[in-house]
């Protein structure tokens, strides 16, 4: 059984990635699991500089889901590439180093930086949702892609992914930006903008009021979106929303996904990743799949 | 690191107010006064979340932790409602407890409403000090584990707003009269943030060594989200640190409260 997958390049053991935000730099998670199962490990997002991060509280719980407005709180790329890759490189799993910026400089110097440093890729996220300045802005029309990921791609040298945001009218149009503008992979969904409110002190429950929805309740919005998205681009799809299990992650790869990120599902199950992996081995068994990357796109319509 | 544990009892305690009494090796061997468990409810995505709860105490030998939570939502309700034999899926024991005091110490503990549980805890484990404890509910129907407190401590004060049990007020109140005659080596407080910032100051001014234990709505409950954080002082600046990781327990007088 052939569990591997080649995303432009980027070779992973299996197709189940742990999401950037919701993993930190694997330090946690290495207590409960051997990283080396993961087919790849997206970081914390980064910025140039340290971030603090928004005020609290950072979450709220909502029907089969969860806001979050943490607002990339991170050490910095800097301390990243000194802290942090020398404890991930002792795991043979793909390193994703996910990047935040305010303005195109901020990104280009990110993937300068992260392009000497010893990681597989870079994954340009343009759509936090937490963030008042740069990120989402980007990521929000298809000239603001084009603009970043094409001043990116000159000065990267790693496998570069585009995280897309959901919050936008049509989101084909911007995967086909990302990919005309040269870059190698598209991911999606980022969160989707959501609110709540405690009823009884009429206050929104967030510290910074609105915050980007997770969990289960986003996954039918994101089959869809990576569906549409693999029709409507020739570079894989990296799917990801609301992944709680094997058959969710088939689901996505039925879509149109060649790989899946796992993130939120692990707050409840931290084994949530490798549980994942066993899975899709059952489900190809059962089906008869040889090689995983055959249930891509293996949609029957 | 998660484990099923089996319900031994599940009593309640007040209004709203419960004691599960779980069953589980690991966790009872392991903890230590201040951690937490971090409790699945139920499989339904309407609670999606895990429950924090902090450890009340542990039976080395039945195996055996408590954890008391007042029901404040779906989650916690589910809770209140287990029977003995269920079980429970439990990720612990978490996060950074308190500073044990040495044999000889006289501490204090001040507690408001549920935020008093970690600290009996805390007393059972200080062998050999002289231990004082402070503790404030809003009315005397919601007074619970006094016996258990008196037990534990030297001296045991409580007080309630609407003094209907103890003291009237704010259990800060004695708390601030006792140390005017004495000075104890370590001060512990869990409660609400206006009665532990007045703990807290009170401390820091006189210069007395305190430990207050954070709360704040959590994620994940082992440091990866980062979305249970307060503002600790970093020599000139200050950043966010992780309740669940780096804490809950932190010394006040790192502490920026809100």
């Amino acid at each position: 059984m052939d569990l591997t997958v080649n995303i432009a390049g980027l070779k992973l053991k299996n197709p189940v990635i742990a999401a950037s935000g919701t993993f930190g730099f694997g330090r946690e998670f290495s207590e409960f699991f051997d990283l080396n199962l993961l087919g790849g490990i997206s970081v914390k997002g980064l910025t140039l500089a340290p971030r603090k991060g928004n005020p609290p509280p950072r979450i709220a719980e909502t029907p089969a889901g969860i806001l979050n407005s943490v607002g990339l709180q991170n050490p910095g790329v800097h301390a990243f590439v000194r802290d942090e890759i020398p404890f991930l490189r002792k795991f043979d799993t793909c390193i994703i180093a996910n990047v935040a910026g305010n303005t195109v400089e901020d990104y280009c110097r990110m993937a300068e930086i992260l392009s000497d440093a010893d990681i597989d890729a870079i994954e340009l996220n343009v759509s936090c949702p937490n963030v008042k300045e740069g990120c989402l802005i980007f990521g929000s029309t298809a000239e603001g892609i084009s603009k970043v990921t094409s001043a990116v791609r000159k000065v990267c040298k790693k496998t570069l992914i585009v995280k897309l945001s959901p919050n936008v009218t049509d989101i084909t149009e911007m995967a086909k930006a990302a990919e005309y503008s040269g870059a190698d992979c598209v991911s999606l969904i980022n969160t989707i903008l959501g609110m709540a409110i405690d009823i009884n002190s009429r206050r929104p429950v967030l510290g910074n009021v609105v915050g980007g929805l997770s969990g289960p309740a986003v996954k039918p919005i994101a089959v869809r979106m990576v569906y549409q998205v693999s029709k409507a681009v020739k570079i894989p799809v990296i799917g990801m929303g609301g992944i709680s299990n094997a058959d969710d992650a088939v689901e996505f790869m039925l879509a149109g996904a060649s790989a899946v990120m796992i993130g939120t599902a692990g707050f409840v199950n931290p084994y949530v990743w490798i549980e994942t992996i066993e899975g899709i081995k059952q489900y190809m068994e059962k089906h008869g799949f040889q090689k995983v990357s055959d249930i891509t796109g293996a949609l029957i319509e | 690191m998660n484990f099923n544990a089996v319900v031994v009892k599940n009593e309640k305690l007040a209004e709203n107010i419960y004691l599960l009494r779980l069953k589980s090796e690991k966790i009872s061997h392991n903890a230590a006064p201040g951690q937490f468990v971090n409790i699945k409810c139920c499989d339904g995505l309407d609670t999606y979340l895990r429950r924090p709860v902090s450890i009340l105490r542990t039976h080395g030998p039945e195996n055996t932790f408590d954890i008391a939570f007042m029901v404040r939502g779906k989650g916690t309700r589910i809770l209140s409602c287990l029977k003995e034999g269920d079980a429970v899926d439990c990720i612990g024991p978490l996060g950074r407890g308190f500073t044990l005091p040495e044999k000889g110490e006289r501490i204090c503990v001040v507690g408001g409403g549920i935020g008093i549980f970690p600290l009996l805890y805390l007393l059972e484990k200080s062998a050999g000090a002289y231990k004082a404890a402070f503790l404030g509910f809003r009315s005397g129907g919601l007074v619970v584990l006094g016996k258990d407190f008196e037990k534990a401590a030297d001296q045991l004060i409580i007080s309630t707003d609407d003094g209907s049990f103890g003291e009237k007020g704010p259990v800060t109140t004695p708390f601030l009269k006792y140390l005017e005659k004495e000075r104890p080596d370590r001060v512990y407080t869990c409660g609400p943030a206006p009665m532990m910032i007045k703990v807290a100051d009170a401390c820091n001014e006189r210069g007395i060594f305190c430990e207050v234990s954070m709360e704040q709505r959590m994620g994940c409950g082992i440091g990866a989200c980062l979305v249970c954080v307060c503002r600790i002082k970093h020599n000139d600046d200050w950043a966010y640190e992780r309740i669940c990781r780096d804490g809950p327990v932190f010394r006040a007088e790192e502490v920026i409260f809100e």
